[in-house]
């Protein structure tokens, strides 16, 4: 049974259809990308998976429970942590209490001294260790997001969702990325399912590509699969392409 | 290497002068600034509970003074009972109790009820936030007085109730006001402790985290429903202890005891203190208690103001406190013992 099941998701805003008729499927310990135009709907279905919206229609399942009846601040419980597409830390905090606040549904009254020792943990893990007392702001972009990785890791969950991980950063941080969203996903034990534009990091990391085009599935399966799939190359790659040219 | 202890050793030190100072105060002044110092004492509970409000979670009221007059009637109510009511010539209602009790016993029972008044307007007011919460605050301290007016039978109307100076207990050898002064700041060490536990750890940050940032507090678990009716609930309840304080303090509540203009000097006095702090809440409690006196007689110019004049240089100081201390008492105090402990750390 797969970890992650969306199965026929509708949604819309007022006239607008972000989402039609939306299946996904993600095994346990998959690494699934995300991708499609601006617009297509992939931070909506984001936010449907972490309950910030509702679906008009259809329902998601995490390991069999169904979601669509969950409270939003009930998600992370359940075992799926996020991203955001513009990072979006506290920014009156330190970054070990940002961790402290991922690791929130986790700590109980009295465990506050185990909660700082993990999160720091985490932190040495990403290679922010000397960053625990200091705050957001000031921080270089690139580490911020790799902060709220940490604060996303810091509930210890199954599924991790990733919004556009490798958005503002250089080419060398992207290379970084893909072999640290592989060790991440080995060492915790981990689901991925990541949106993201850089289609070389895409390919290179995903088992499992799915693609959206104004709110539908166009493509979905292997990433070679997918890059020869004609309506992809038509509606992104080759838009992309001609970008970059 | 780093000496991690000289901050709190610091923290505990100024703590320990502070204890010594209170407990001290009471030889080295007249039983009239005495009374003042009570006053600062209540003030300092009431800014705690609004700085929790306000600083941490970023709910900010302007009805605060309302949440303490219903402390205060609720005390005033409790220590009367019927029979003291009668005397001061109005009609009890049923609910009030036959017999009075204990002055010092309603303080606790006016938080609770005070408590559960501002936990129930949290739930209406999760709806709101930023500048409709203030103003839905605002609403309920404008009509505050006129519903204590109208209800009689509970608040004694517009003569309100006369309260009797509590004795000092077993057979303690202290004036009324050298026990209230006490008493006061008893109670004020008691919710500091409280707050400070509440704010350092998990629950301070959910609420750091709603005000920081609510989508994101979300997606980590943090439920913004209980944490904002929370600190709605908890700040009620000081407000509510602060206000029994002060009806027993003043030994006469009515429905001016707790006007408009304090709600708007308690949050101006939290800023001052220093939002999300709780180091500078001594500081927002002082200015709160003697800005205004010496607002009327300033100390440094020998000049006499007319009355009418206090508003203006209270005003004025207000501004320049304002813009001289972004951050308010506790930012500067960060700015001031920043080079201290880091000096003191790194020398080793």
């Amino acid at each position: 049974m797969a970890l992650l099941a969306v199965e026929n998701v509708t949604r819309r805003f007022g006239g607008i259809v972000a989402l039609a008729d939306v299946s996904l499927e993600l095994e346990q310990g998959a690494i699934g990308g995300l991708i499609g135009p601006n617009g297509a709907g992939k931070t909506t279905l984001f936010n449907l998976i972490t309950r910030l919206y509702r679906p008009n229609e259809g329902r998601i399942a995490f390991d069999g429970k169904d979601l669509t009846r969950t409270p939003p601040h009930r998600i992370v419980r359940l075992g799926i942590a996020r991203t955001f597409q513009s990072v979006v830390l506290f920014q009156n905090m330190s970054v070990l209490e940002n961790l402290l606040v991922g690791a929130h549904a986790r700590l109980r009254p009295f465990s506050e001294r185990r909660g700082r020792k993990q999160a720091l943990e985490t932190l040495d893990y990403l290679g922010l260790g000397g960053l625990a007392e200091r705050f957001p702001g000031g921080l270089p972009f690139g580490t911020l997001k790799r902060v709220e990785l940490a604060r996303a890791l810091a509930a210890r969950p199954r599924l991790l969702l990733l919004d556009e991980p490798a958005g503002g950063l250089n080419h060398e941080e992207v290379g970084e990325l893909g072999e640290l969203i592989r060790t991440v996903r080995r060492d915790f034990d981990l689901t991925v399912l990541l949106v993201e534009h850089h289609m070389n990091l895409v390919m290179s990391v995903c088992d499992h590509v799915h693609v959206l085009n104004f709110g539908r599935t166009i493509a979905d399966g292997p990433p070679e699969d997918v890059r020869r799939d004609p309506e992809v190359i038509e509606a992104y790659l080759g838009a992309s392409d001609s970008a970059a040219a | 290497m780093t000496r991690r202890w000289v901050g709190p050793a610091l923290t505990a030190l100024v703590l320990a002068g502070a204890v010594v100072l209170i407990v001290f105060l009471p030889r080295m002044t007249s039983e009239f600034r005495l009374g003042q110092f009570t006053y600062v004492a209540i003030y300092f509970i009431a800014l705690l509970g609004l700085n929790i409000l306000t600083g941490y979670n970023g709910q900010i009221s302007l009805g605060h003074a309302a949440f303490m007059a219903v402390g205060g009637y609720t005390a005033a109510v409790l220590i009367l009972g019927q029979e003291g009511f009668k005397l001061v010539g109005q009609e009890p209602a049923e609910i009030i109790p036959k017999h009075g009790i204990t002055p010092i016993w309603t303080i606790p029972i006016a938080g609770l009820v005070t408590g559960v008044i501002g936990y129930l307007f949290g739930l209406p007011a999760l709806r709101l936030a930023g500048v409709s919460l203030a103003l839905a605050t605002f609403a309920v301290a404008v009509s505050m007085p006129a519903i204590a007016k109208r209800f009689e039978h509970l608040t004694g109307g517009g003569g309100g109730l006369s309260l009797p100076l509590p004795e000092a207990p077993f057979g303690w050898d202290i004036s009324p006001p050298h026990w209230l002064y006490y008493e006061a700041w008893g109670a004020a060490g008691i919710l500091f402790v409280v707050a400070w536990l509440l704010v350092r750890g998990r629950v301070g940050r959910a609420w750091r985290s709603i005000r920081d940032g609510e989508v994101a507090a979300v997606s980590s678990g943090v439920s913004p429903a209980v944490y904002k009716t929370l600190a709605f609930g908890i700040s009620s309840a000081y407000a509510g202890v602060a206000g029994a304080l002060f009806a027993i303090q003043n030994s006469y509540i009515n429905p001016d005891t707790f006007p408009l203009t304090l709600s708007i000097l308690l949050l101006a006095s939290a800023v001052i203190g220093g939002l999300s702090s709780l180091s500078g809440v001594i500081v927002g409690a002082l200015v709160l208690e003697f800005l205004p006196i010496y607002a009327q007689e300033p100390p440094v110019f020998d000049v006499n103001f007319a009355k009418q004049a206090a508003p203006v240089v209270f005003g004025v100081v207000l501004m320049l406190i304002v813009f001289l201390m972004p951050g308010g008492a506790a930012g500067l105090l960060r700015r001031l013992t920043r080079p201290i402990v880091a000096a003191a750390s790194r020398r080793s």
